[in-house]
């Protein structure tokens, strides 16, 4: 199954853009609306456009179904292993150690009231954003290659 | 049943239950000490300007650790209803 050349053309243009902006949600989930389970979906939705424009055979080459696989299983273990963290060095599970603590990983500080906001504030949110958005990612472009590997199989 | 007798026991089902949701009281909550905790101290605790961010990642982090947990079973169920047959194997109720 196949598109016509104007809908491949399209998604070839189209993805890279999706998926930068679904980045930009992530990392901004901390200042801006958004966050991991938005910013991920948005980044599927530049994979299933590549999904739905070429032949799946063509596309699997570049998109495995394991790397979507490790993905959403990686996402979902630094979640563990980041509030594990919090347990050993905060005192209590998810707990968020590095809030303005003045580490260079997302550690200073934010004052009251209202203001822009700098990129390396907010300690483990943005950290907890970023596995939430690799295994949302991870997991709808997987459930996408599932359901077109189903398609594939009636319709030769 | 016929139409007419459904269509109203719907309509006066739909009805009482719109009369019921008018009573309530939306936006005035009975205790508000946690919420004005949060928007009080949430921005500084966290140092996360985004509050609603910081309480689902920070607050209750354990909730979304719940909802990531959630979407990992989803991704499983699927993957086990689109396997790939092995050779010889039917399904069920073919």
């Amino acid at each position: 199954m196949q598109m016509t050349k104007i809908v491949r053309t399209t998604a070839d243009l189209f993805y890279p853009f999706c998926l930068t902006f679904g980045l930009y949600v992530v990392l901004h989930g901390h200042l801006s609306p958004g966050g991991g389970f938005q910013g991920g979906a948005v980044m599927a939705t530049g994979i299933a456009l590549l999904l739905v424009s070429r032949h799946y055979a063509d596309i699997t080459r570049y998109i495995r179904k394991n790397a979507m696989s490790l993905c959403e299983a990686v996402g979902l273990l630094m979640f563990i292993v980041l509030g594990l963290s919090g347990l050993v060095l905060g005192g209590s599970f998810l707990q968020n150690h590095l809030a303005g603590s003045g580490s260079w990983l997302f550690g200073s500080t934010v004052g009251p009231g209202p203001d822009p906001g700098t990129l390396a504030t907010s300690g483990t949110v943005a950290l907890l954003n970023l596995a939430v958005g690799i295994e949302v990612f991870g997991g709808l472009s997987i459930i996408l290659l599932y359901m077109l590997s189903g398609l594939e199989e009636d319709t030769p | 049943m016929r139409p007419a007798l459904f269509s109203a026991i719907l309509l006066v089902l739909f009805g009482s239950l719109l009369y019921m949701a008018t009573g309530l009281h939306f936006g005035h909550p009975a205790a508000t000490e946690m919420d004005d905790y949060f928007i009080q101290n949430g921005q500084e605790q966290t140092a996360t300007n985004n509050i609603v961010t910081s309480i689902v990642f920070d607050f209750r982090g354990f909730d979304t650790l719940g909802e990531a947990t959630v979407l990992f079973t989803a991704v499983l169920g699927v993957g086990m209803m689109f396997r790939k047959l092995h050779s010889g194997e039917e399904y069920a109720n073919d």
